[in-house]
């Protein structure tokens, strides 16, 4: 019986609600949309999805094949029961409640201090200087002052609320060339948190080059999370990270990375290889950093740039990227399910997503948790749109723009991206990377749909990746509830 | 939950939403075992009412179902007893009750 002809009759017919069923070790998951849940399905409930699949039946139809396959009735009105409140099945019409925009008052978490646009560097991708560049820095200081770093953790720990622990993030340009500030910077936020009764984390990224013992130690012994931009070995990273005058940086970073990881131990030191198209080597990339560098941790990400751009990553070139992916979330998944820790941290950062459940409202924290200040103070979405005209919300002497702030969160909530509406992977993506959509399609509310097939090709991965640990090593997940 | 297993932290708080309505209460059905009297689990005194047994162990012969309804049931665990509203309209409805294993006939009557 069709729907349209139950209706008419009056009977209420089953449906199959929203999920993304997958294979693994041996047997059959959900991932339910949107909430992000899984589950393992026995028997029955296979059969049960499978003939509603088939034609939407009303219940009489559904337990009257079911019981002349020989499933018991108590079992059939159990599984139909869980099945339709865990909103696998739906009976009838139902109206779905549509998400919500946060309330005003949504606390921050974070903010990324860009305490210089001034890099040493002239890697050919970065998007604060290459052609793709969208900060406006003419008459804004090159380097954050200690007035604009004070008022920026003012405002962090003042529109933090009632949250215990807060964080600040230092970027750039390059973040060691202002050093100071940043010594600075951790010293004063340390003692106005603890006067605030907060908890403040600190992390930096940086290009490695100028490390010294000095620095090394300073970020040690104040728990530095440290995240060391590096595309691979000698021959890669040199292909774009350069210095002005186009030497290759491998060579500088190299022992200031050793110097780091040697000295360092106190917080997270990760490589983070930006991809691009003549730098695509997933499985060499990871080998040397681990391997030969000594990272714990290594986690890729395509260059974001116009297509038109040579170093911009095709069609082709990204089902490649996806395969090294694949090759190294498998060898993932035989460390989980030996026990042992694996530095694939796009694998692990997924996995850590999936387990929680995850169901995203917003792509990323920009403009909710998390907000960029630039040189001058100036507010900003995040980092990546530090002191450009788009996304700007305020000045750190004035206060955060709220009224800015509750337009860009309407316009950007899942509720508002379309195209993403029918899409069972949006629960962990959301619609992506707003700097990425402006870069491509010039407005940072577009969803990202030149990642579409590539975000559910790694999702559904790393979906069969963690039932087949939830199957063969189920302890091992718990590794994923810490923090 | 039977027919579908939660995997992740999702889903473990999914199940417990659905068996917040779908669910059964266990301690009363639990049976002994073959060969065993059925004395219903819980947490109450011997002498309250409520965990009285009838001749054959169990509780489906007593004359009244008050094995639901009555004190610790309600103010120690917070079971949905059905007797009246102690906390805000009905706060002295036992006061001539002083031992319910002696005084139960003495409880209030109270109309809502």
């Amino acid at each position: 019986m069709s729907t349209a002809a139950a209706t008419l009759t009056g009977m209420p017919t089953y449906r199959l609600r929203e999920y993304h069923a997958f294979d693994s070790a041996g047997s059959r998951f959900l991932y339910l949309v949107p909430s992000g849940a899984i589950f393992a399905l026995d028997p029955l409930g296979i059969e049960i999805l499978n003939r509603v699949g088939e034609h939407s039946l009303t219940r009489k139809e559904l337990v009257e094949t079911l019981l002349a396959e020989g499933y018991e009735l108590r079992h059939i009105q159990a599984a139909l029961q869980e099945l339709e409140h865990s909103e696998v099945l739906q009976h009838g019409d139902e109206t779905v409640e549509p998400p919500k925009v946060p309330e005003l008052t949504f606390p921050l978490q974070r903010i990324v201090l860009n305490v210089t646009n001034q890099c040493n560097l002239a890697c050919g991708y970065c998007y604060e200087y290459s052609a793709d560049k969208i900060s406006k820095t003419d008459g804004k200081p090159k380097y954050m002052d200690q007035q604009v770093a004070e008022s920026a953790i003012e405002l962090l720990i003042r529109e933090s609320a009632q949250r215990p622990k807060i964080h600040v993030t230092f970027f750039g340009g390059e973040t060691l060339l202002n050093f100071p500030l940043l010594r600075y910077s951790v010293e004063y936020a340390r003692k106005r948190s603890a006067e605030g009764g907060k908890q403040v984390d600190f992390s930096l990224t940086t290009n490695a080059t100028l490390l010294n013992e000095e620095v090394v130690d300073f970020l040690s012994s104040n728990r530095v999370g440290v995240t060391v931009s590096i595309d691979g070995d000698r021959e890669l990273n040199d292909r774009m990270r350069v210095f002005q005058d186009g030497r290759g940086t491998y060579e500088v970073m190299l022992p200031k990375i050793k110097l780091l990881l040697e000295r360092h131990h106190t917080n997270s030191i990760g490589a983070r290889v930006t991809l691009s198209a003549g730098v695509s080597h997933v499985r060499r990339i990871y080998e040397h950093l681990t391997g030969e560098v000594g990272f714990d941790a290594v986690g890729f990400s395509p260059a974001t740039a116009n297509p038109d751009r040579l170093y911009h990553i095709g069609p082709a070139k990204m089902n490649s990227i996806l395969g090294g992916f694949e090759e190294l979330a498998w060898e993932y998944r035989d460390y989980a399910v030996a026990g042992r820790q694996h530095g694939f941290t796009n694998a692990s950062d997924t996995l850590k997503e999936l387990h929680s459940g995850i169901s995203k409202a917003y792509s990323c924290g920009a403009g909710l948790g998390l907000l960029g200040v630039g040189t001058a103070g100036d507010i900003n979405l995040c980092h990546r749109f530090v002191d450009s005209p788009v996304g700007k919300m305020g000045h750190v002497n004035d206060g955060i723009d709220h009224a800015a702030r509750q337009t860009f969160l309407e316009t950007h909530h899942l509720g508002a991206r379309y195209d993403c509406h029918t899409c069972w992977a949006r629960p962990v993506c959301a619609g992506g990377c707003y700097h990425e959509a402006f870069i491509h399609y010039g407005d940072t509310s577009a969803a990202n749909l030149h990642y579409c097939d590539w975000i559910r090709g790694w999702n559904d991965l790393c979906l069969r990746i963690y039932g087949e640990i939830s199957v063969r090593n189920p302890a091992f997940l718990n590794r994923f509830s810490e923090n | 939950m039977n027919s579908m297993k939660p995997i992740n932290r999702k889903a473990r708080k999914i199940e417990e939403a659905v068996i917040a309505v779908t669910g059964d209460v266990q301690a009363l059905q639990k049976r002994g075992g073959e060969g065993k009297v059925y004395y219903p689990m819980g947490c109450t005194l011997n002498f309250t009412p409520g965990w009285e047994v009838d001749v054959s162990g169990g509780t489906a012969g007593l004359c009244q179902p008050v094995e639901r309804d009555l004190f610790d049931c309600y103010l120690g665990c917070g079971w949905p007893a059905q007797v009246p509203d102690h906390l805000n309209n009905a706060p002295d409805w036992t006061d001539k009750c002083a031992s319910a294993a002696n005084d139960w006939r003495k409880v209030d009557i109270v109309f809502p």
